[in-house]
């Protein structure tokens, strides 16, 4: 019985991960009321992939990023696909370095972040572009991408703590 | 779970697995291009699984913007406290001056009622509205678009003209059970045919992701001034007359900026239209007692 709940507890703390990344990309799309912030609203839920695929990827495959990317394009009303693509295309480059990330400082962890985020920008903008026909307008997506790497610090000190609560090593 | 395995087992079975991820990673990538190929194409299939999706996750963005609102609520409230003598200044003066222009309207309207008697003018079908709560945003670089909890079930059909307060905001693009998606009039897609209410010239305002709109095709034998009004003109029969929609913000060589009538970054509750408009264009059935 006792093993059981254990198994439990532990399936239920594994499930971690995945669910704040779905949080977070579901909180990309909450209003906010200040002028022109939605366009370069922090890509939170490219955080969330990028840590957990450093320290835990084992808790977020591929196909849940693919799955959690198309779920935000099926609610944002982005071209379908365009996010998914993005998410495996960056948890695909994180998980083939994350050698490089996961065993050193801080900083290493954030820079890997800002070639992440432009990844991300360059793979969003030109499935855009090229689905739309136009070149999309590129200065809220550069926006968007420094402010995300602003803010990374305080979401990966939050998912620090997040990661020692519920799975402790 | 690891599986115990012996040396040669892990040999074979580490190779083989990277195999594995590096072809998952190759077949989701496809994957995620065939889909984009196929929203391009197959738009109804595509829609109705997005209606489906927002449906079921309404109630849950509705529960995440709650807080937000409201703490965006307090320091607007906090902030107009500060203003509120002038303000009420304000409301006074327009007040006066819209009781002015209430009673302009009465006799306009007893006017124009006699006149459309005297010369048995068809009846315009009849407007009937339905609002709803705008719980989700695109929150993305590339899409203006919002999800509102307004849906089939409450009369909402695609096509449909969304205004918050005096003037439109854009346009439903998506209808679901409870929710449906308005793709707003700043986004890269949308094209409304406009007319300076002025002048009269017709010109098409085209979105570009910025906070204001252009005009296209503006013909300009009379300049344009700053601060005229631009409204619907109707054209291609998915929009009535005559909505208001903004004012022309600046004349360059660049082209010619609108500023939307409603500031679209603080859209809260969204009122759909349905003007009885035909709307077969669209793929929907036209309504009995439609305008011809």
């Amino acid at each position: 019985m006792i093993a059981v709940l254990q198994k439990l507890d532990q399936f239920g703390r594994n499930l971690m991960p995945l669910a704040s990344t779905l949080l977070l990309v579901l909180l990309t799309m909450v209003p906010v009321v200040l002028p022109g912030f939605t366009a370069i609203m922090p890509a939170w839920g490219l955080m969330a992939v990028y840590y957990w695929v450093v320290f835990r990827p084992d808790l977020l495959p591929t196909s849940a990023a693919f799955a959690i990317g198309l779920l935000q394009d099926l609610l944002s009303g982005t071209p379908l696909g365009m996010n998914a693509l993005v998410f495996v295309v960056v948890h695909w480059i994180v998980l083939t370095q994350r050698r490089f990330f996961v065993s050193t400082s801080f900083v290493v962890l954030w820079s890997g972040f800002a070639l992440v985020v432009l990844i991300a920008m360059s793979v969003s903008w030109l499935s855009y572009s090229v689905l739309s026909l136009t070149l999309a307008p590129l200065d809220a997506a550069l926006f968007q991408a420094l402010l995300s790497l602003t803010v990374f610090p305080v979401v990966a000190v939050l998912f620090i703590r997040l990661h020692r609560a519920f799975l402790p090593a | 779970m690891k599986p115990r395995a012996t040396g040669s087992v892990l040999r074979i079975a580490a190779p083989l697995r990277a195999l594995a991820q590096r072809f998952s990673f190759l077949l989701l990538v496809l994957v995620a291009i065939a889909l984009m190929l196929v929203g391009k194409i197959d738009t109804i299939v595509i829609d109705n699984i997005r209606g489906r999706i927002d449906d079921a996750f309404v109630p849950v963005m509705g529960a995440l913007s709650r807080p937000a609102a409201t703490a965006a609520r307090v320091i607007e409230g906090i902030q107009e406290l500060a203003g509120i003598r002038a303000e009420n200044q304000r409301l006074r003066a327009e007040n006066a001056a819209l009781l002015q222009w209430q009673q302009a309207a009465l006799k306009l309207e007893s006017e124009n009622r006699t006149m459309r008697d005297m010369l048995h003018v068809v009846p315009d079908a009849a407007i009937s509205y339905v609002s709803g709560r705008v719980v989700a945003d695109a929150g993305g670089p590339f899409v203006r678009t919002i999800l509102v909890t307004a849906g089939r079930r409450d009369g909402a059909r695609k096509g449909q003209a969304a205004m918050a307060g005096p003037g439109l905001i854009g346009r439903v693009i998506e209808v679901g059970e409870t929710s449906s998606r308005i793709l707003l009039i700043t986004d890269l897609n949308s094209r409304i045919p406009v007319i300076m209410e002025s002048s009269r010239q017709r010109a098409v305002m085209s979105g570009d992701n910025s906070e204001q709109p252009r005009l296209l095709y503006a013909v300009t034998d009379v300049p344009l001034q700053i601060g005229d009004r631009v409204v619907t003109s109707g054209h291609g029969g998915t929009l009535p007359p005559g909505l208001p929609v903004g004012k022309v913000a600046s004349v360059t060589d660049h082209g010619i900026r609108v500023q939307p009538m409603v500031d679209l970054s603080r859209l809260e509750m969204v009122t759909l239209v349905d003007f009885g408009l035909a709307t077969n264009l669209l793929g929907e059935a036209p309504k009995p007692g439609a305008l011809p």
